[in-house]
């Protein structure tokens, strides 16, 4: 192996390079909550900004675009997954005899269930591709825009999909617990990092907390004005299909396809 | 007072120990947490049993032997003072107290609450000093050094190396140890040449050591009888970051 690549290894091998890697993926992952959250709440703004949208992302540099976030986030969400299991493992093992009484100082509470909150993040993300992006449910995946047939109608996917009372529920938690998750994250990729100082506490505090509470609400509040009916389907077939869906349907929402308006 | 005592009893490195319940009766409220133990031990030796082993010299909390995690922390919940400086007029009669010594993989206990704690001399010798030229002492002003910078390497140069850091830690982390005696010299103009080399030499050892990571909980700062902030942590992150680059690009 040559000597770059035996720096690499060391930095891999060493517990701050590690870190180092939890933090910078950590900061890939936060910009992207940001950006996907910014373009969520296009749903405020209607179907015709909400699936214009969807089919900017699926279509920017000739629909390679999209492949290229993919692969880089999938790539970024494996590492930090893989550094931090590492980290945990290599963390139990260094104190193998436990305090027969221990008691906690200062460490938050959110910062003592890291993994937890983690690997429950993990479920969902999965959970959430497969309803959203996957489309497992047929009937969310064959839904055509009523303002252009020729396209899916994200618009009605996100209305239909959040009808669903367990499902908003799932999302609650999940998110909730993000931000317990973005509460301790944030403010450690400042030490991580070595930004952090008694000068910066105050101000990397503020950022941190100020991010993970926009995150909350902002990812949130569309789940819940949908379920209580504040955002609603107001074209014809998507609103037949989610009083369709939302009293008997646990997958979400199958409209019939002939009920969906051609593009004329 | 009189007090229960839970105490953490290990006739030896390999035994599995366990807590035992101590009975401390008429122990002055002015008598310092370690003469308590006195007390104890000396009732203890009267009955002809083993008395409990525990880590002390100065007496005056400069020296950094004294260790014992007193009812969950280390050095007790008074801040900023080792065991040795705690006084039982700061417990209530008729308290239970938990006695344990300071945990980690790296700190293998010896007998009791005493613990090996060379780990911290191994990383020390991986870089925690300076290379100088022997002979007359140079004068003392020769190298100018700001007032901020001199107060900063005299608060990290505070660490007396007790491992309380370390106690504290749920995952047993070295990092306000390895911070704070990286940093007392990386702040300094006498520290620079050697800088990157030291960072790299302590971490590694520090590794290689067993302690863990640090996950940024600061129950370090919390217990630290020296009061050393975790400001020391984000300084070792970011040099070692700026070593490790620097080794990679063979710089």
């Amino acid at each position: 192996m040559n000597s770059l690549g035996k720096s690499l290894c060391a930095f891999w091998n060493s517990s701050i390079g590690k870190k180092i890697v939890v933090a910078v993926t950590g900061i890939l992952l936060v910009g992207f909550l940001l950006g996907h959250m910014a373009g969520n709440l296009l749903v405020f703004a209607g179907r015709e900004a909400m699936n214009d949208y969807a089919y900017f992302l699926h279509h920017m540099l000739h629909g390679a675009g999209i492949w290229f976030a993919r692969i880089g986030l999938l790539v970024a969400v494996v590492l930090h997954i893989v550094a931090t299991v590492s980290l945990t493992l290599h963390n139990k093992a260094s104190r193998q005899e436990k305090y027969e009484h221990e008691a906690t100082v200062q460490a938050s509470r959110s910062s003592r269930m890291m993994i937890v909150s983690g690997l429950i993040i993990l479920a969902f993300i999965i959970f959430h591709i497969l309803h959203f992006t996957v489309r497992v449910d047929s009937g969310l995946a064959d839904l055509k825009d009523p303002l252009d047939a020729s396209r899916h109608d994200t618009y009605g996917m996100v209305i239909a999909g959040f009808n669903v009372p367990w499902v908003v529920l799932f999302y609650v938690v999940a998110i909730s617990l993000l931000c317990s998750h973005l509460s301790h994250g944030i403010a450690s990729i400042f030490q991580t990092l070595g930004l952090r100082s008694a000068k910066t506490e105050k101000a990397t505090k503020a950022l941190s907390w100020g991010i993970t509470i926009l995150l909350w609400i902002g990812f949130l509040i569309i789940p819940l004005t949908v379920l209580l009916n504040i955002v609603n389907d107001k074209e014809a077939a998507g609103q037949a299909a989610i009083e369709n869906s939302a009293v008997h349907n646990l997958t979400g929402y199958r409209p019939s396809l002939n009920q969906v308006p051609s593009a004329e | 007072m009189n007090l229960t005592l839970k105490v953490w009893r290990q006739a030896h490195a390999d035994d599995r120990g366990e807590i035992k319940t101590y009975e401390a009766n008429d122990i002055p409220e002015e008598a310092s947490f370690l003469e308590m133990l006195d007390i104890v031990n000396e009732q203890i030796l009267e009955k002809g049993d083993d008395p409990i082993h525990f880590d002390h010299d100065c007496r005056e909390g400069i020296c950094g032997m004294c260790s014992l995690n007193i009812n969950g922390v280390p050095h007790s919940k008074e801040k900023g003072i080792t065991t040795c400086q705690v006084h039982m007029r700061k417990f209530r009669d008729g308290d239970t107290i938990w006695i344990e010594p300071f945990r980690a993989k790296a700190f293998p206990i010896v007998k009791d609450l005493v613990i090996d704690r060379t780990a911290f001399d191994r990383i020390v010798a991986a870089g925690g000093y300076v290379e100088v030229r022997t002979g007359s002492a140079v004068d003392a002003n020769s190298v100018p050094i700001s007032k901020p910078d001199a107060d900063a390497a005299f608060d990290a140069a505070a660490c007396i190396g007790c491992g309380a850091c370390v106690a504290a830690c749920k995952n047993a982390s070295a990092m306000l140890f390895v911070g704070a005696k990286a940093a007392h010299l990386n702040l300094l103009p006498q520290g620079q040449p050697e800088k990157d080399k030291r960072v790299l030499g302590m971490v590694r050892q520090m590794d290689a050591e067993g302690f863990g990571n640090c996950t940024n909980q600061y129950e370090c700062e919390a217990v630290c009888p020296k009061e050393i902030s975790a400001d020391v942590i984000a300084k070792l992150n970011r040099d070692y970051a700026k070593a490790a680059v620097k080794e990679a690009v063979g710089r």
